[in-house]
């Protein structure tokens, strides 16, 4: 059977995602934890993340996890980052005066703004908070059997704008579009919370726990 | 294509046992919060809110293994509310598995605690649950008060007022209840639903009175509510949730189906 590490840099609930892993794929061993030995031994890896970014990027530096991440991803297993842990990916965000991130991939993570207005011109709220709809922009074993323009759940302030075009997996549009997911030869990475999703985000999870990194 | 409105159906739970009745046609148990909280998420529930009515200390325990219960079987988010009081109830719940909490009363007696919290937990997951009855009289501008214990004490505090510093110290989410409509199913109470939701900047949910479908497309159109919270309306089968979602779409709200 095989095993996932779910990093454990002490932000949030990681429970919702444990078992999220262990409802679609009963038997799989699931470890909460940022112990390095841990995380190199997984068959895959999982970067969560809530809250504010200043904070958890201060945790994965104080706990080593930036280099379990970078080891991960350098090692070609399956990485999936989710929220705060797709953003902790890009080189910086703007959220907290400024906070430098691992760099993994380029992109800055920008705020929604005061002023974002919906087509007919009613102002939006910030977090964007619910159930929106989900473009693939390609084709992807961890999109396989998900409907394209599926909604997923989401709760942020912050967006990804990835520097390279080729590197979008799925994008979103709340007022203006912003890039939801990430494919980069083993690693996906998601705004949303799958893990909340319901149907769609558990295909998703599941899809993560069959793929073997490869396209 | 975007953001849909949210509906969600609110369970009121007492140590460990959904109280107030629900009576969906097809369930054997009708109390247990984890079974009703599937059936809501397979019709197409968009959150559940999970209010813990409990007061002993012992029945807290067993809140706690019913949100670690639900948080297993149930992958929409879930609010918790009721007796959260201190960061230490917030990280409690969290770690159960819920995703958001709901402060209500603490907030009022000492309002450092939303921030204390936002700032430890992060405003995303929390709720400041706002209980507004209508004081101005009529013929006079509409004016909302907070009050407390269930609708039976007034605190003095303006309720739009209420929500903007509330927002002002870390709230993702306002859950607001309108206490002259709660129970009245006569709908809510509009005026202070978009006066509130016009005045800050995060999600509000509108709360109390919902007695038809009709109510929910008003708290969304004119209420201008990013979310419809509503009960008896769905525990007693009078209508489904993909009736309601239906229902709001035809009439052009978009919602999840």
């Amino acid at each position: 059977m095989s095993s996932i590490a779910v990093i454990d840099y002490g932000m949030g609930n990681l429970h919702s995602v444990a078992k999220a892993l262990e409802h679609v794929q009963p038997g799989v061993e699931v470890l909460v934890t940022a112990d390095p030995q841990q995380v190199r031994n997984a068959d895959r890896v999982l970067l969560p993340g809530v809250g504010a970014i200043r904070d958890c990027m201060a945790e994965i530096r104080r706990l080593g996890v930036d280099v379990e991440v970078a080891e991960a991803i350098a090692s070609g297993k399956p990485f999936l980052g989710i929220c705060v842990g797709f953003q902790a990916l890009m080189d910086f965000s703007e959220e907290n005066g400024g906070v430098d991130c691992l760099s993994e991939f380029s992109g800055k993570v920008k705020f929604f703004g005061n002023d974002l207005k919906d087509p007919s011109g009613q102002d939006l709220k910030v977090p964007h908070m619910g159930w929106n709809q989900v473009k693939q922009a390609i084709d992807h074993p961890l999109w396989q059997g998900i409907d394209d323009l599926s909604r997923f759940y989401f709760v942020h302030s912050y967006y990804v704008k990835l520097a390279e075009q080729s590197l979008v997996a799925g994008t979103c549009d709340y007022g203006l579009p912003f890039d939801v997911a990430l494919a980069h030869k083993n690693v996906f990475a998601v705004q949303f919370h799958p893990e909340k999703s319901q149907q769609a985000g558990l295909q998703l999870l599941q899809n993560f726990l069959n793929w073997d990194g490869s396209l | 294509m975007g953001l849909a409105k949210r509906i969600i159906p609110c369970l009121d739970v007492e140590n460990g046992r959904v109280v107030k009745g629900v009576k969906f046609l097809d369930i054997r148990d009708a109390g247990d919060p984890v079974e009703i909280a599937q059936r809501y998420e397979q019709q197409g529930a968009d959150e559940i809110t999970f209010l813990d009515i409990t007061a002993s200390h012992e029945g807290r325990e067993t809140t706690v293994h019913t949100v670690e219960r639900m948080a297993s079987e149930v992958f929409i988010p879930l609010t918790v509310g009721g007796g959260i009081r201190t960061c230490e109830d917030i990280r409690r719940m969290l770690n159960a598995g819920a995703d958001k909490v709901s402060i209500n009363t603490a907030a009022v007696f000492n309002p450092e605690f939303v921030q204390q919290a936002a700032e430890r937990f992060g405003s995303q997951c929390i709720v400041v649950a706002i209980d507004a009855k209508k004081v101005s009289l009529p013929g006079e501008t509409d004016r909302w008060e907070i009050f407390t214990h269930g609708g039976r004490k007034p605190t003095g505090f303006d309720a739009v007022e209420w929500a903007k510093k509330m927002v002002e110290l870390g709230a993702g989410e306002i859950l607001l209840t309108s206490m002259d409509q709660d129970g009245m199913k006569s709908g809510f109470d509009l005026g202070v639903t978009r006066a509130i939701s016009e005045a800050v900047k995060v999600p509000v949910i509108a709360s109390g009175g919902v007695g038809n479908l009709d109510h929910l497309v008003d708290g969304v159109l004119q209420g201008k509510a990013d979310a419809v919270l509503a009960a008896s309306i769905f525990h007693f089968n009078e209508y489904t949730i993909p009736e309601a979602k239906r229902y709001m779409q035809a009439r052009g709200i978009e919602v999840r189906l």
